[in-house]
């Protein structure tokens, strides 16, 4: 019970298309243990992206039970759900969504600016360690306009461990990248994993959840494959990919 | 999120878009430069008419007879005979606020003096008329009291008297002047004063010892008028009613029943005076403020565009834990700063405005302290309201479309 971060009982979320009713979950159920990597796959349309936003509490289910660190997201209003989002999640999202113009570190900074327990020094050093974390301690003053698309996900990634969530979420964070950032990219998540962080991770590719050590897949709004993998190294993979290209 | 950093991120915001900051800032500024100028420049003509009234004494107490019906004709005021040397004797003894009094008692004639000649207007005063109506001398002395006791054939005229009297430059003083058939002789000139606020001449007059002009001239007893004038303006309002009370009594008219007299006071006529220029500086204003509404619309406009270009940035901070309020008040404080940066801007050059323009018309410069704060409100006003829209609009999104927005 204390280890489950994320408990999902029942999910139902209907859309409402015209006339019709669309079931873009039809009852899923699962539980997401602390420290687990997972990756949820499916292909589009399967409602992984629909599953993403519930468990990131942008979007309420329309039947079903979602916990979260023990805190049930169904009853709460808009504003708890700010709150919760702030405080509990991370997000990490394929396009980066940097703010542009605007320094990494204040990137890094832009969560903790919503929350009013944390000093203006605080959120500085908290940002600082974060980016040092994602190992770019020397692009804290750079724009991401100044950074390759491998850099600015680590700023996203800094962005979205500087609240100290209980779950990293992250929609396709490899998918604008190449083979080899991807990689270094799943080995700094494959680090944070090692650090106890759990992370659930949205993926249609199949070679990118090798390197998780659980794979829920969806289809048409169901699950139909939720199983433990055999978690290789990104960094083994990276070191491979180096050589066989030289 | 608190205000300062509220600040920072609005300004540095508005920052990336300079030009486009600077133009919609265009808009307000023209408008609160135009509203500050217009009222400035009103606020000035009101003072340059105070002023010119006030050279005219602005302490300054008219008592005229009223009006007088007789069977239904209304005969004017000059017929009436009510005033006379008992109520001068009154208002120069038992007043408090009233500091001079001088009757007046007008004739006219053909005054000459050699081969020249000019029709005269003979006001028959006071040696204290001098200090009530603000006449100095230029050369020579005023009459006394000494001179009215004895009706004394001597006259201090104005300037434009001289100048048509003694065509040849002789030094007027000492001169002695034919009135009608009566010789006076000259012991004084006045000072030019101009024309008053209505035009007339105020240089083209003849004083004489009031009793000059009533024993040797008309054969009266009464004065058409009388001039009086309270210890400061302030007291003028005190005077009249001190002065309404002394003739009531003299005049012995009962309780309810109408003065036979008529006080009017400089206060009077400056508020008739102001409220044109008044009116004119609210008009003005007005047509002023329609710029700033056009100025806010643009605000709106580019709110709008702001909105919408950002909304990215919206979803995402949403998703990070940003509250409609946090949202609503990130935009709303740009729009507010850029109208009140604007407005800033405004105030200093419809102040220059205002300076040149006075400077042009030869006014008095006046900082209308009371517009430049208005202004300013309605900056932030304006701010507020013509960014509430487009802010509710970004604090409303939905998060998850806003972050797929493209």
């Amino acid at each position: 019970m204390d280890n489950e971060i994320l408990k999902i009982t029942n999910l139902k979320r209907i859309f409402r298309v015209g006339n019709e009713d669309v079931h873009a979950l039809n009852g899923v159920t699962f539980s997401i243990e602390r420290g687990e990597f997972v990756s949820i796959m499916g292909t589009s349309g399967s409602g992984k992206s629909t599953l993403l936003n519930i468990l990131g509490c942008l979007d309420r289910p329309s039947a079903g039970e979602y916990c979260i660190d023990g805190v049930a997201v169904s009853t709460l209003s808009k504003k708890e759900l700010s709150t919760l989002r702030n405080r509990k999640i991370g997000f990490v999202f394929q396009n980066y969504n940097l703010l542009a113009r605007t320094t990494a570190i204040e990137n890094v900074e832009l969560p903790l600016m919503y929350n009013s327990q944390v000093s203006s020094k605080e959120r500085r050093e908290r940002a600082i360690e974060a980016l040092v974390a994602v190992g770019l301690e020397n692009r804290l003053m750079h724009m991401p306009n100044q950074m390759s698309g491998g850099q600015q996900q680590r700023v996203a990634i800094a962005r979205a461990l500087v609240n100290d969530p209980v779950i990293l979420l992250a929609d396709e964070a490899t998918g604008n990248l190449d083979t080899r950032t991807s990689y270094e990219i799943m080995s700094l998540f494959q680090d944070l994993h090692d650090k106890g962080k759990t992370i659930a991770f949205v993926t249609h590719e199949p070679d990118i959840a090798v390197f998780t050590t659980r794979t829920i897949k969806l289809r048409d709004g169901n699950i139909i494959e939720d199983v433990p993998v055999e978690m290789q190294s990104a960094a083994l993979a990276l070191q491979n990919y180096k050589e066989f290209k030289i | 999120m608190n205000i300062l950093s509220l600040i920072r991120i609005a300004i540095r915001a508005l920052m990336r878009n300079k030009k486009r900051a600077g133009l919609t800032m265009l808009g307000i500024i023209i408008g609160i430069a135009s509203v500050i100028a217009m009222v400035s420049l009103g606020q000035s003509s009101t003072l340059s008419v105070r002023e010119q009234l006030s050279g005219m004494g602005s302490n300054m107490i008219m008592i005229m007879p009223a009006r007088q019906m007789r069977g239904g004709v209304n005969m004017g005021s000059a017929s009436a005979q009510s005033l006379d040397m008992r109520d001068l004797n009154a208002l120069e003894q038992n007043t408090r606020y009233v500091a001079n009094v001088s009757p007046l008692v007008n004739s006219s004639a053909q005054l000459v003096f050699g081969s020249n000649n000019h029709p005269g207007s003979i006001q028959g005063v006071a040696p204290s008329y001098l200090n009530i109506r603000m006449y100095k001398l230029e050369s020579g002395i005023m009459f006394t009291d000494e001179d009215v006791k004895k009706y004394n054939k001597v006259c201090v005229i104005g300037k434009t008297v001289v100048e048509n009297l003694f065509k040849n430059g002789e030094n007027p003083i000492g001169q002695v002047v034919r009135f009608g058939s009566i010789p006076m002789k000259v012991i004084g000139v006045l000072e030019a004063k101009g024309q008053n606020q209505m035009g007339q001449d105020q240089d083209d007059v003849v004083l004489v010892p009031y009793t000059t002009v009533q024993k040797r001239f008309m054969a009266i007893n009464h004065f058409n008028m009388l001039f009086a004038s309270a210890t400061s303006e302030e007291e003028s309002e005190y005077a009249a009613t001190e002065i309404t009370y002394i003739l009531r009594s003299n005049h012995k008219i009962a309780p309810g029943a109408e003065d036979d007299f008529e006080i009017r006071t400089q206060e009077e006529l400056l508020t008739t005076m102001s409220s044109v220029t008044q009116l004119l500086t609210v008009l003005l204003a007005a047509i002023a403020s329609i710029s700033l509404i056009v100025g806010g619309i643009g605000i709106m406009n580019i709110m709008y565009v702001t909105v919408t270009e950002r909304t990215k940035e919206i979803g995402l901070r949403m998703a990070i834990g940003a509250q409609n309020r946090d949202i609503m008040l990130q935009f709303l404080s740009e729009s507010v700063i850029l109208s009140l940066i604007g407005g800033l801007i405004g105030i200093i050059l419809g102040l220059i405005l205002s300076y040149l323009l006075s400077y042009v018309l030869k006014w008095p410069f006046v900082v209308s302290q009371t517009a430049i704060l208005v202004s300013f409100l309605v900056c932030a006003a304006t701010g507020i309201f013509f960014g509430w829209y487009p802010a509710k609009k970004a604090a409303n999104m939905d998060p998850i479309a806003a972050l797929r927005y493209e």
